[in-house]
């Protein structure tokens, strides 16, 4: 039997082979990129996946895990003659345990679920990443996803205590265990964010958080993007760690406001603040926060006065990225990260580089760790915009490491940015990642062609 | 996202699709309110998916007979167009991607006698009321049988009993001062199943001060041949309108898809000679909440017994004309406890057609919807559209559910709405 058949016998009516059922998987977010796979298989249980990922590795077929295509860096793309393991079926909670504040949960299920399921304990899952409401923990386990919550709750990788994971030799192991306390080496740590180059995560342990007392959401208009990248390092020198800190320019709000009508007032810069935590420990900090904000030159400032206008506020900056699709036919989306000191200064620099490129680029981004979302607007079908468009966001990756920052904060390298991979990293550190990528995937079937530039494949 | 669709070969129709194609940033926020997806976990059974699967078909890059299967099992529930950040006007494409390949595509003949029967018996009340006359005469014969799923689901979907539909009066004058006059869209086959539901709206529309005209030359809204991709059809229907409800201030509709069936006309006669007329007319369509939100709403004298209802959004209200608030503020003012259910904005699987054509997703749909209803605990279940009702009703088990008109005239005519009384609204 080949491949295929072998295939269609373990998973009878869930291999996907026909044309009109690939096509809509050839992308996910990154549009730019396309390619159809061999077949898409829909398993609905960790033993089908075991049983697939042997089944691959045994005819040395490569595979792409997906969960609901979210990702904007291409991760989650096919791969030439590879299958898609579409792991969307396997969306359950397995458990919830609000004593010990942990779920045990499928790689299928959505982000936001886990909240939802966790509410009526008084509990939540921090890592908001923008997608909340639609990407899986599956993939937010691969990329190490942030949100802009991750300010004070840090990413993914701080949530994660366990998981169980198919490498792609097809063995079954367990990592971490179900408590913040480990023992031996964080290996569950050092899967987390390694975009599905060692493996599928089939379950995962997670850390759920007490939903804090109060909120306190502040909203400032500023005259310049750069005055609202400082007003967030005179948040933090004050001695405040807020839940999030956001930024949203000119383009971004235009765009959100469209799309939501969150009530965003007309500015060039708009700063998102929330406080939350205990109800006297948050009221004390919105005085001083009140205070800095004023000194910081804001000209307008609003403060969510119930939880309906905290939530459009959240609404219209989660929405951004998706309704700068109203301004733009095409974009891409941009993830560097800088140190926080530096921001005003990446900011100014932005402008310009938009300006002599002659290209637009909104900016919307997680201000308080420096993540920065410039997004490059362009249109495709003029003769080489695109060309022009990533040329505009190469510059803007190399400025963010040049400013000491990395290439990504959330969204992951993917295929999109590991041509900059050499920027970042020395050849000896490359050649590190490639080693561990083949000792634990000697025939490189896990994702091929992500991340690690073939500069060093080859090496 | 970019394509490469000729759009100078395809038209005005190919205009719109391009442009709906080219809003779409593959982003995914559509994925979870989206029925099919949230039934089947399949990108090809999602907005995003079907979008990229028009856009090969009209790119010539796929078949249309290979991409129909998924895009047939959309309900055009346009859940995804209110959860969509980048704006696709994703109910104009699938509606006009419907109409532009309909002649194209092939059908089996049994198929072909099935919709056709459908659309041509449907919309007219004069031959449906016999159809189902007889057919519930029959019921109690056939439903033993082992009936294909097409012939059995609608006769599910039968009443037990057909009601009798009363003969309308041309005016109903408005009680008090006159605050608006308006023309009733009577629809079809609410009509012959439900006729209570346009009892119920005249009555409650006078109550607050309208003007009722019945245009006798009016038809169907169209919407069935519309949404099964017959523009003659439709165009047929919807002209009869045009002519029938020009001397109004409204046009009301207490059926979701009727409403936004006519906010379409203007899609429907896109580069016709009628494309003016049909932006007047759209102009006027207003739901029956929507009006009396408007106009100023008297409400009814409260309940004798604290009522307790949840609130189903009908997706051609809540996603295609994004009315909410409106039923909502109606219900609170009458003196109401309003729950809302998890998962409003999933769609119940009624949709126009589609319990006929598609009966395991819809049945899937249903149970759904009631659980998430029944979850809230109400005395009773409100929505705005027949079709939702039919289908509730079928999986509510016990929980007696009424249209928006029926519940408020009941309370105008101070009955109880739980005692049963619902058919017996008298003008």
């Amino acid at each position: 039997m080949g491949f295929l058949e072998e295939l269609k016998a373990l998973l009878p009516g869930r291999v996907l082979t026909h044309e009109a059922a690939l096509a809509p998987y050839e992308s996910d977010a990154l549009t730019a990129y396309r390619k159809r796979p061999l077949a898409v298989v829909l398993p609905e249980g960790k033993e089908e996946v075991v049983a697939v990922v042997r089944l691959c590795h045994r005819h040395g077929v490569p595979f792409v895990a997906r969960g609901s295509g979210t990702s904007l860096s291409g991760g989650s793309l096919p791969v030439e003659g590879g299958i898609v393991l579409a792991l969307n079926r396997m969306n359950r909670i397995l458990r919830l345990d609000p004593k010990a504040r942990i779920a045990v949960v499928e790689p299928g299920v959505v982000n936001l679920e886990v909240s939802r399921q966790a509410a009526p304990f008084g509990l939540y899952y921090a890592p908001d990443p923008s997608s909340q409401p639609v990407s899986t923990i599956g993939g937010n386990v691969a990329f190490n996803s942030g949100g802009a919550h991750c300010l004070k709750y840090g990413m993914t990788a701080n949530h994660v205590l366990g998981l169980e994971v198919v490498t792609p030799e097809g063995e079954v192991v367990r990592l971490g265990g179900e408590s913040l306390e480990g023992v031996g080496p964080d290996l569950h740590g050092f899967f987390v964010g390694t975009e599905g180059l060692l493996g599928v995560a089939v379950e995962i342990t997670l850390r759920l958080l007490p939903k804090p007392e109060a909120y306190h959401t502040l909203l400032a208009a500023y005259r310049s993007l750069e005055e609202a990248g400082n007003a967030v390092s005179l948040v933090i020198r004050r001695g405040l760690l807020p839940g999030a800190m956001e930024i949203m320019d000119r383009l971004a709000i235009e765009a959100a406001e469209k799309a939501v009508r969150a009530g965003y007032p007309e500015a060039e810069a708009l700063l998102i603040v929330e406080l939350e935590g205990p109800k006297e420990e948050v009221a004390e900090e919105a005085q001083v926060l009140e205070e800095v904000i004023r000194e910081s030159g804001a000209y307008a400032v609003r403060v969510a006065g119930s939880e309906a206008e905290r939530q459009a506020i959240w609404k219209g900056r989660k929405a951004a990225f998706s309704a700068v699709g109203r301004l733009s036919p095409d974009y891409l989306v941009q993830d560097g990260v800088v140190p926080r000191s530096r921001l005003g200064e990446a900011l100014r620099e932005i402008q310009r580089l938009s300006q002599a490129h002659g290209l637009r680029v909104a900016n919307v981004f997680h201000a308080g760790d420096g993540n920065l979302h410039p997004l490059v607007l362009y249109d495709g079908k003029k003769p080489e915009e695109l060309e022009r468009a990533e040329a505009l966001a190469g510059e803007i990756l190399r400025l963010c490491v040049r400013l000491g920052g990395s290439l990504t904060g959330e969204h992951g390298i993917g295929v999109e940015k590991k041509a900059y991979m050499p920027e970042m990293f020395a050849p000896e550190d490359l050649l590190a990642m490639e080693r561990v990528k083949r000792a634990l995937d000697p025939k490189g079937l896990a994702n091929r062609g992500k991340v690690l530039p073939e500069v060093v494949h080859g090496g | 996202m970019q394509h490469r669709i000729p759009v100078e070969a395809l038209g005005q129709e190919g205009e719109v699709m391009a442009h709906a194609i080219e809003a779409c940033v593959h982003c995914g926020f559509c994925l979870p309110t989206c029925p099919t997806y949230v039934v089947l976990q399949e990108e090809m059974d999602s907005p995003r998916g079907r979008i990229f699967l028009m856009k090969e078909v009209l790119e010539g890059a796929l078949p249309l007979e290979e991409a129909l299967p998924y895009l047939d099992r959309c309900l055009a529930c346009q859940a995804c167009v209110t959860a969509c950040p980048s704006g696709v006007p994703y109910g104009e494409l699938i509606a006009t991607f419907r109409l532009h390949t309909e002649e194209k595509r092939h059908r089996y003949p049994l198929e072909r006698v099935y919709r056709l029967a459908l659309l041509r018996t449907l919309p007219h009340p004069e031959r449906f009321r016999p159809l189902a006359e007889l057919a519930t005469r029959l019921k109690p014969l056939l439903k033993p049988l082992p009936l294909p799923k097409p012939l059995k689901a609608p006769l599910d979907l039968l009443p037990e009993r057909l009601p009798t539909e009363a003969p309308y009066l041309e005016i109903y004058p408005a009680k008090g001062e006159r605050k608006a006059r308006v023309g009733l869209l009577l629809g079809c086959a609410q009509r012959v199943l439900r006729p209570s539901i346009n009892q119920a709206t005249i009555r409650v529309l006078q109550e607050n001060g309208v003007e009722v005209v019945v245009a006798r030359e009016q038809a169907c809204c169209g919407a069935l041949n519309l949404h099964a991709g017959d523009k003659e059809g439709a165009r047929a229907l919807a002209r009869k309108n045009l002519k029938a409800f020009q001397d109004v201030d409204y046009v009301v509709s207490n059926a979701a898809g009727c409403g936004s069936g006519m906010k379409e006309y203007p899609l429907l006669f896109l580069g016709e000679p009628e494309e003016e007329a049909a932006r007047a007319l759209a102009a006027k369509v207003k739901d029956l909440t929507v009006l009396l939100d408007e106009l100023g709403f008297t409400p009814p004298p409260p309940p004798r017994t604290p009522l307790r209802v949840v609130y189903h959004d009908a997706c051609h209200l809540a996603h295609a004309q994004g009315v909410r608030e409106a039923p909502r503020r109606l219900l609170r003012a009458a003196g109401l406890e309003v729950l809302e259910p998890k998962e409003w904005e999933l769609c119940c699987g009624s949709a126009g057609t589609y319990n006929l054509f598609q009966p395991e997703i819809a049945e899937a749909l249903g149970r759904r919807k009631a659980e998430n209803l029944k979850a809230t605990e109400p005395h009773l279940v409100v929505t705005g559209n027949i079709g939702c009702l039919t289908q509730i009703s079928a999986y509510l088990q016990g929980i007696p559910a009424l249209h928006t008109a029926e519940l408020l005239a009941l309370l105008y005519e101070g009955k109880d709405p739980l005692s049963g009384e619902k058919q017996g609204t008298r003008l």
